[in-house]
């Protein structure tokens, strides 16, 4: 295993790169610790169960069956590879810079998220269990974890909050028709910080029979680097398919960030290409300065959450703060430790996008490609607008400059939630009255 | 158990019990619920009716080990405005007013974030005897090692029916005041009987070297304390408590902790015990 770059005091924008200017990698952060976040921050009740997991996950990486039937599902049940698609007239409001989408939008269930429930689950049935457990905000990893529950012929709750399960009925029907129980989770501020302290609690309880599916790349260790282990895959066909596309490495690549789970799994794959800036989008909700976002980076603090040391939304008591975005995908008030580390060594960067531009840029892609985006996805759409501008101004040829995004889902699930936002609801009609609700349709 | 030369007020109010011939009783209450007078109110009845030792949690936003009595006792007090500075003074006053060992529960973040050697400080200095962490494990401990022997604090860390032999001697060693045994795998909550597992997760922390072992999850009712008390130093009280000062304030925890006193009798057994 090669060192890790000291973590500095303050950020020190040129750590990182000093540190792969010598050689150094990276790529594979085994964990627990990234510098000096992640860890197991985590009740001893649960840390035998912690313990099977990553020897598990260890044995499993090494052994080529277990590979083989990960990549064997990738193929023929998710539909990877990714396409990689130059988005060339959404381009042209990128100051000329080339946009390439990772569309993992067209993955099965529609999001990057199979990549890492399939794996998962073959590692809880590796365990000898039977019960898969998840918690989810809008549906998304929820519906994700029904599916791999019901492809693999296992149980699956999920836990979500009571609020949102009243405002995604759609979703809540989708899991249950996968044949997953929904629990709806009334405790603390019923949003999906409290949807994950419920599985938590269940897991302590169930433990023997069941593998919590945390659906992000936080957490206690093992899940930060093995959900990026299960999400690499993006970053690796992403980085092959714009070299047989242009000849090339990118100049940046952006994504956006909730807990991280997409964006660590592209950044991966080039983590150690120097010359690739790595840009990572948060929710702004209605901008950083209003106290409702979800910045977690930008405006958090580090400390403990749900089992890893990170930045974390929190007050002067060190009680979590409520996040805040259009995207419940992002609306999360902790972020996922390697981020965390990747941030302070100056490896990624990352910025706050407001709900306004990343719907902006969701209308961009809709009429400029023909692809509607989740909302998650754009904000890494817009925060590529704005990387384009910076990285194309006085340049004489724009076109040299190439981003590659990751486009990290689609945005069937989200067309209430824009159709609202845009006004496109015909007055009283039942679609604008249940919209007038907050409601999703 | 360390080997420092740092006095445990916790050991040494669980010796108290045991010279005594009884089972040591700790009695838990959450600070701001349903008022920081109260909390103390209650505290201070609760030693005078026969805890040994007290300890009063930390309200937190995100409690991952508890159960729903507690959770909404927590988020009321959180609602109310506790606020954690507010912990130094109630512990000073319930230590000031009575004999028995406070020791502050606390998940981990409200200590890092008025930070691990402050925190510390400031509750030696209010007379706490300590912490009881329940989502630190000694694994991640290297600070509050350090500043709980720089102030002389008790460092109770839990173990579980799942811990493993090697975490088991490992967690007793870091331990200091006592070992908190995890009788149920499970959160807080009060349980009509006591699971055999806390009878084993005892003998095996016996077996680790501890001197000191209290049994908590799920303890209600005298005759549970009478159980424990067969095979262990103490036992822990939590959510029976919380939910008597709910209904009926300070005048139930005080005829709840009576009650629960009936319990500790140790029966007699050989001089050279565990």
């Amino acid at each position: 295993m090669t060192q890790s770059p000291e973590k500095p005091s303050s950020a020190l924008p040129d750590a990182a790169d000093a540190f792969l200017a010598a050689g150094g990698s990276l790529r594979h952060a085994p964990g627990p610790y990234f510098g000096s976040y992640g860890g197991r921050w985590m009740p001893e009740s649960l840390i035998a169960a912690l313990d099977e997991l990553e020897d598990t996950f260890e044995k499993a990486k090494a052994d080529p069956e277990f590979t083989a039937r990960v990549a064997k599902l990738n193929k023929n049940y998710s539909g990877r590879p990714s396409l990689l698609t130059e988005a060339q007239r959404f381009s042209q409001h990128a100051g000329g810079a080339r946009i390439f989408l990772k569309r993992e939008d067209l993955n099965h269930t529609g999001s990057h998220k199979i990549n890492n429930v399939l794996g998962q689950a073959l590692l809880a049935q590796r365990m000898g269990k039977t019960r898969l457990i998840a918690e989810t905000g809008a549906g998304q990893h929820g519906v994700a974890s029904a599916t791999a529950a019901a492809l693999l012929g296992m149980e699956c709750v999920v836990y979500m909050g009571a609020e949102d399960c009243r405002r995604q009925a759609l979703n809540v029907a989708r899991m249950e028709l996968l044949g997953a129980t929904v629990v709806a989770v009334t405790a603390g501020s019923q949003t999906l910080k409290d949807a994950i302290n419920e599985a938590l609690r269940d897991w302590v309880a169930n433990v023997d029979t069941t593998h919590y599916l945390l659906g992000t790349a936080a957490g206690a260790h093992p899940f930060p680097a093995m959900v990026r282990y299960f999400h690499e895959v993006i970053g690796e066909e992403a980085r092959e398919q714009i070299l047989a596309q242009t000849g090339r490495l990118p100049d940046a690549v952006c994504a956006c960030i909730g807990g991280g789970s997409n964006a660590i799994g592209i950044f991966h794959g080039f983590l150690d290409d120097r010359s690739v800036k790595l840009f990572g989008f948060e929710a702004g909700g209605d901008g950083v300065d209003t106290g409702r976002h979800a910045a977690t980076i930008t405006l958090g603090r580090p400390g403990v959450l749900h089992g890893a040391r990170s930045y974390l939304m929190q007050d002067e008591d060190g009680q979590t703060i409520e996040s805040h975005s259009i995207s419940a995908g992002l609306d999360y008030p902790g972020v996922g430790p390697e981020h965390a580390y990747l941030a302070d060594i100056g490896r990624a960067s990352y910025e706050p996008v407001t709900d306004g531009e990343a719907m902006e840029a969701f209308r961009l892609l809709c009429r400029t490609e023909g692809i509607i985006p989740a909302i998650e996805s754009a904000h890494a759409l817009a925060g590529a607008l704005r990387i384009g501008q910076r990285l194309t101004e006085g340049r004489e040829h724009p076109e040299e400059v190439i981003i590659v995004v990751s486009l990290s889902g689609r945005g069937d699930k989200d067309v209430a939630t824009a159709a609202e936002w845009f006004d496109l609801l015909q007055k009283d009609s039942p679609e604008e009255k249940i919209g007038a609700e907050g409601e999703q349709l | 158990m360390s080997t420092t030369a740092i006095k445990s007020k916790t050991a040494a109010a669980i010796d108290r019990a045991r010279e005594a011939g009884r089972t040591a009783l700790v009695g838990y209450l959450p600070a701001g619920f349903p008022d920081t007078r109260t909390t103390i109110e209650a505290a201070v009845a609760l030693a005078e009716n026969g805890a040994d030792v007290i300890e009063i949690g930390i309200p937190y936003s995100d409690p991952v080990m508890d159960g729903q009595v507690i959770q909404a006792a927590t988020v009321q007090a959180l609602h109310n405005g506790f606020h954690v500075r507010e912990i130094f003074d109630i512990v000073a006053e319930i230590t000031a007013r009575c004999d028995a060992a406070v020791l502050v529960m606390t998940y981990w973040n409200p200590v890092m974030r008025v930070g691990v050697d402050e925190f510390s400080r400031r509750l030696a200095e209010a007379g706490g005897a300590g912490l009881i962490t329940p989502d630190l494990i000694p694994d991640e401990a290297a600070e509050w090692f350090e500043a709980s022997d720089k102030y002389g604090l008790d460092r109770v860390f839990l173990v579980a029916p799942s811990t493993s032999p090697e975490r088991m001697a490992m967690t007793v060693k870091a331990s200091r005041g006592f070992v908190y045994a995890v009788s149920i795998m499970g959160v807080t909550g009060a349980r009509e009987n006591v699971s055999d597992a806390a009878r084993r997760v005892v003998e095996s922390a016996h077996a680790a070297g501890a001197e000191r072992v209290c049994v908590g999850l799920g303890v209600s009712k005298a005759e549970h304390v009478r159980e424990i008390g067969e095979y262990a130093e103490g036992a822990i009280v939590g959510t029976a408590l919380v939910a008597a000062l709910g209904a009926d304030g300070v005048g139930a925890v005080v005829r709840l902790a009576a009650d629960l006193s009936t319990g500790t009798a140790k029966p007699s057994r050989p001089a050279a015990g565990a």
